[in-house]
């Protein structure tokens, strides 16, 4: 067994792109979580981001464009899951199951066409000067535009919620929804919003995997990150900064583990690859045993005006 | 102007209505769709969902295959719904039906080739032990440290997939299998091959387990103390508390017998229909589950019918797969529509409609 | 459970008359896949062949095809609606379809089925296969010479006997050119998940490896290492020129497409039999496809006389001495495996310094 084999600057920019897609998809549920809407469906919107995005950057070579269209995507489909949810006061837990269901049967049938296609590639913005530094330069400077624009969702999730007015009623949505109703906000918009947002979040992460990270289009291939995804809304207690590290943390032990299966380390391979898992639980356990929470109070359930 | 005005009752009518409203509208969305696809909706329509039962040529073999389909479905949808009452998501069914197909194939293959007929009972019995255990991770977790279930639950079944992963390729193999994955095939040991009871049926123990779960579900929900601590937690967590209903309880009875019947039922697969323990035998009959839980309105006796519809699309779309050359995809866009009209529909269940702009409330 | 098996095959002949009353229909094929067609490399070429054989028969062959036929209990189910749909042969093209195509078999006694790469055969089943270590030998010998680090890596699938032969065969031969080298070996216990694959080629590239081989279908690691550059990897079950002329330098291509033929005529005619077949280099069954200008030409030289010496059947590419990874001797000096040997083979040769795992 030799770790020394492992090359370190290589292995933080391979966690980079193994954290993007999940780390998009993440934020945007936390929007949605904070607004007091539990949307299981991240997987489905995903997957179906990951299709849309991959047939309009093929057809069109774009993978901008690309981008574009799997945001439209996803909130397309979040949109279904916005009406049964806020107009029709469907079970949000079932509603958002059926969501991944749908998804994933609507973006095998969408992507039949493109199996097996190569996608075209997004070039690495090598930012100037930075790029260029020893180790760090292509550890950190040297990634595609989406890996920067993740982090910059990040900052802006956290800077809307924190600092703005429509943040702070978007909070006020997710605590108590009948007192926000009495003040006169919008709840089922506003929702409705959140939700929509969501849903394109969802879908530039699925477009990440079929365009960046894999690059390819497969059935199926999310592969539950948008379930990862929901869990990392929990560990970061609905926290900006924290998704960032709880997805940065996942994506790095997804990726480590199989490193160290290269490197010929001795531990049983299903062990390993069941880590990232494990890991995830008693990260959830040891948040959860400490009591903050954090979680939106009117978390899943529905608002009717007259209720 | 429409609005939704919140009935003091859930409509009766409608809880009944709903179903059969929302398979129409299944079938009618369904077949633009198939349209669509390039097949002749009517036909589309007519393969997955009476050619199953009656075509000429498939009949003899897909209608048994519709109990078989429909046991393991039933059985751990059973189990989900109780604790879904009680407001306890356990997702994770999945995983808890694969490492009960695990413990009960492995308390067998221990014994190989033994005749006795008390294998078979032991190896069900280790089966829900093993679903059981798995459940109670999630179980202990939410009541020790208040652990969110839904998550704990499904990351749970990743965990589950890689343990099959390891036993299949490992621990159970076949020794006689020349270095290939998976376990003996139990349809080879007459002693635990859980084949059909009555030729021609697909009638198999599995069955008639998920027939006595329904039935005993159906009791404990109307006519056992349990059953009503658990709706008065799922309804009114304060008023159950305040009632004495010890929630902790609660949460482990769910998920116990949650875990215990999907276990069941992943062992009654891997002796029957599987035949062998593979690391693929599990054919997400853990997720939807979930579906036909809801499918029928948490009821145990709609989740009887609900998964023989469910196990029909399943059959029928397989068939519409091989006949019509439709793709696998867009049966399950179909079973998700399914769910969405249902839940749409549910929505006179508890609301009423009105038109013209009425008072606020 | 005699009346039982009385019973079933009642009701089969009863279904089948009406299908063996219509002579004059064309012979209808069918085929099974694990995956979907568009996978670029497994299914693609049971595909690939199987259209080439139904062009081959002019109309007189009609082929039925379902993808995605998950190894569960559902695949028995697709093999017998296969067969009720009134296929004459069916052709089940994955290793987990083995005590399926059996199943169905029995109840169907009438139709011919054709397992892949499995070892259980009954009257009317027979087993195919293709010797791909034998590619895998001239991937070695390619990698060996070529490789700057001495790293390679092994994108593994499910720790099965051909896997772990293609894993041996390989090493052996890069081994012999090259001393020095070191394999490491990921396993992904899946045959095609681009998403796996592609991590698990980056996590490759990261250790050093700047040769990755793969025993999984899709080109995700090609692209991994394209965007890596300076790797160089070898397309697997289908040619994967996309990737050529770098980083895919060659190609080991499964040539299904003639066995498939044969063995359709054998049903027409009326003469299809039982048997086992596993074929390599020599009769085509196992292609070597175009080795690029990235390798240097005498190394290319080297590789095509090896693929010579194989075809012709002078050189068996476990040819001893070896000795297996904990010591002990296997093949002496001169002596050749036996067929019985690599098809359970589930041990390292010596030298990979890793276990097999369970």
């Amino acid at each position: 067994m030799d770790f020394g084999s492992i090359n370190p600057a290589l292995l933080v920019a391979s966690i980079m792109i193994s954290a993007t897609p999940i780390l998009l998809a993440a934020i945007g549920e936390m929007v949605v979580e904070k607004s007091g809407v539990l949307n299981l469906g991240v997987e489905g919107m995903m997957i179906t981001g990951a299709v849309v995005g991959f047939a309009v950057g093929v057809s069109f070579t774009s993978p901008a464009l690309g981008f574009v269209a799997a945001a439209a995507g996803g909130a397309a489909l979040s949109l279904v899951f916005a009406v049964l949810t806020q107009v029709l006061l469907s079970n949000q837990v079932a509603t958002g199951l059926g969501l991944t269901l749908a998804g994933l049967g609507l973006s095998s049938l969408i992507g039949k066409p493109y199996e097996g296609i190569k996608s075209p590639t997004l070039p690495k913005l090598d930012i100037p000067v930075l790029s260029d530094l020893p180790v760090l330069g292509r550890m950190l400077f040297s990634h595609d535009a989406m890996v920067y624009l993740s982090l910059l969702l990040v900052a802006g999730v956290w800077a809307f919620l924190k600092y703005t007015r429509a943040g702070l009623i978007l909070r006020a949505v997710g605590e108590s929804h009948g007192s926000a109703h009495a003040l006169g906000y919008k709840v089922v918009r506003i929702r409705v919003a959140a939700i929509l947002f969501g849903g394109a979040c969802a879908g530039l992460g699925g477009a990440y995997l079929s365009l960046v990270r894999v690059p390819q289009w497969t059935e199926g291939m999310t592969a539950g990150a948008g379930w990862i995804a929901l869990a990392i809304v929990v560990f970061a207690s609905w926290r900006a900064g924290r998704v960032a590290l709880g997805a940065y943390l996942f994506g790095g032990i997804t990726v480590l583990q199989l490193n160290l299966q290269a490197a010929g380390a001795s531990v049983p391979v299903a062990l390993l690859s069941a880590s990232p898992y494990l890991i995830t639980i008693i990260v959830l356990v040891i948040i959860s045993a400490r009591g903050a929470h954090g979680a939106p109070a009117s978390l899943g359930r529905s608002f009717h005006a007259s209720s | 102007m429409i609005r939704l005005e919140k009935r003091p009752q859930p409509s009766r009518l409608w809880t009944v209505l709903t179903p059969v409203v929302a398979v129409v509208l299944t079938m009618i969305v369904g077949g633009i769709l198939f349209w669509f696809l390039g097949a002749q909706p009517v036909e589309a329509i007519r393969t997955i969902f009476w050619d199953p039962l009656f075509h000429p040529q498939f009949a003899s073999y897909s209608r048994p295959q519709l109990l078989v389909k429909a046991a393991p479905l039933i059985l751990i949808a059973i189990g989900l719904s109780i604790g879904f009452r009680a407001g306890i998501w356990n997702i994770g069914a999945e995983g808890q039906y694969i490492i009960g197909a695990v413990c009960g194939a492995g308390a067998g293959l221990a014994l190989y080739p033994s005749e006795s007929v008390l294998v078979f009972p032991l190896m069900v019995v280790c089966g829900a032990l093993g679903g059981w255990a798995w459940a109670m991770i999630p179980a202990v977790l939410k009541t020790r440290f208040g652990t969110n279930e839904i998550l704990v639950s499904l990351m749970l079944v990743y965990v589950a997939q890689n343990v099959l992963i390891s036993v299949s390729t490992g621990l159970l193999r076949n020794p006689e299998g020349m270095g290939f994955p998976g376990s003996r095939n139990f349809k080879q040991w007459p002693a635990v091959f859980n084949g059909e009871l009555v030729p021609g049926t697909g009638m198999h123990w599995g069955v008639v387990a998920a027939l006595i779960a329904v039935i005993a579900a159906q009791v404990m929900m109307t006519r056992h103390i349990q059953g009503f601590n658990i709706r008065l937690t799922g309804e009114a967590p304060r008023a159950a508390r305040f009632a004495g209903v010890n929630p902790a309880r609660i949460v482990f009875l769910c998920l116990g017998l949650a875990g215990a019947l999907a276990g069941m039922a992943g062992l009654f697969e891997v002796t029957g229909p599987a035949g062998q323990l593979t690391d693929k035998f599990n054919a997400g009959y853990g997720f939807t589950a979930i579906i036909v839980a809801f499918l029928g309105r948490l009821n145990p006796v709609g989740i009887l019918l609900a998964g023989l519809l469910m196990a029909l699309t399943y059959i029928g779309g397989e068939l519409a797969q091989l006949m019509l050359s439709l793709p696998g995809a867009a049966i399950q866009l179909f079973q998700g529509m399914l769910l969405f009209f249902l839940l749409a529909m549910d929505v006179f269940t508890n609301y009423r409609l009105r038109f013209g702009a009425g008072v606020a409330a | 459970m005699l009346r039982r098996t009385l019973l079933a095959s009642a009701a089969v002949a009863l279904t089948l008359g009406s299908a063996a009353v219509a002579q004059d229909d064309p012979l209808t094929a069918g085929f099974i896949y694990i995956g979907p067609p568009g996978d670029g490399g497994w299914t693609y070429e049971h595909d690939q062949a199987r259209q080439k054989m139904e062009a081959h028969f002019e109309g007189k062959v009609k082929t039925v095809a379902q993808e995605n036929v998950p190894e569960s209990a559902d695949a028995e189910g697709a093999i017998t609606r296969m067969a009720l749909s009134g296929a004459d042969i069916i052709f089940t093209t994955s290793f987990g379809y083995m005590d399926p195509t059996i199943a169905v078999a029995e109840k169907f006694p009438d139709v011919k089925f054709e397992h892949a790469t499995g070892y259980k055969r009954a009257d009317n089943v027979s087993t195919y296969s293709a010797r791909f270590y034998e590619g895998r030998a001239i991937q070695g010998h390619i990698a060996g010479k070529m490789t700057k680090t001495n790293k390679i890596g092994y994108i593994a699938s499910v720790p099965i006997p051909e896997v772990v032969r293609g894993i041996n065969s390989a090493y052996l031969h890069a081994k012999k050119v090259n001393p020095d080298v070191e394999f490491s070996i990921i396993w992904l216990y899946t045959w095609f998940d681009p998403a796996k694959e592609a991590d698990a080629a980056r996590a490759l590239i990261e250790n050093g490896a700047d040769v990755v081989l793969q025993h999984t279908d899709s080109t995700a690691p090609q692209a991994a290492a394209q965007e890596a550059g300076n790797v160089i990897t070898f397309g697997q079950a289908s040619d994967m020129a996309d990737y050529a002329p770098m980083p895919r330098v060659s190609s080991i291509i499964d040539n299904w497409a003639p066995y498939y033929i044969e063995r359709v005529q054998a049903v027409m005619d009326g003469t299809w039999e039982s048997k086992d077949t596993w074929d390599g280099i020599s009769t085509g069954m196992v292609g070597i496809g175009e080795i690029t200008d990235a390798v240097p030409e005498d190394v290319k030289a080297e590789a095509l006389a090896m693929k010579e010496a194989i075809a012709s059947g002078e050189y068996h590419p476990f040819t001893g001495p070896i000795n297996k990874a904990d010591g002990t001797a296997w093949l002496a000096e001169g002596e050749v495996a036996s067929d019985g040997d690599l098809a359970g083979m589930l041990f390292y040769v010596e030298g990979i310094n890793a276990e097999v795992p369970q």
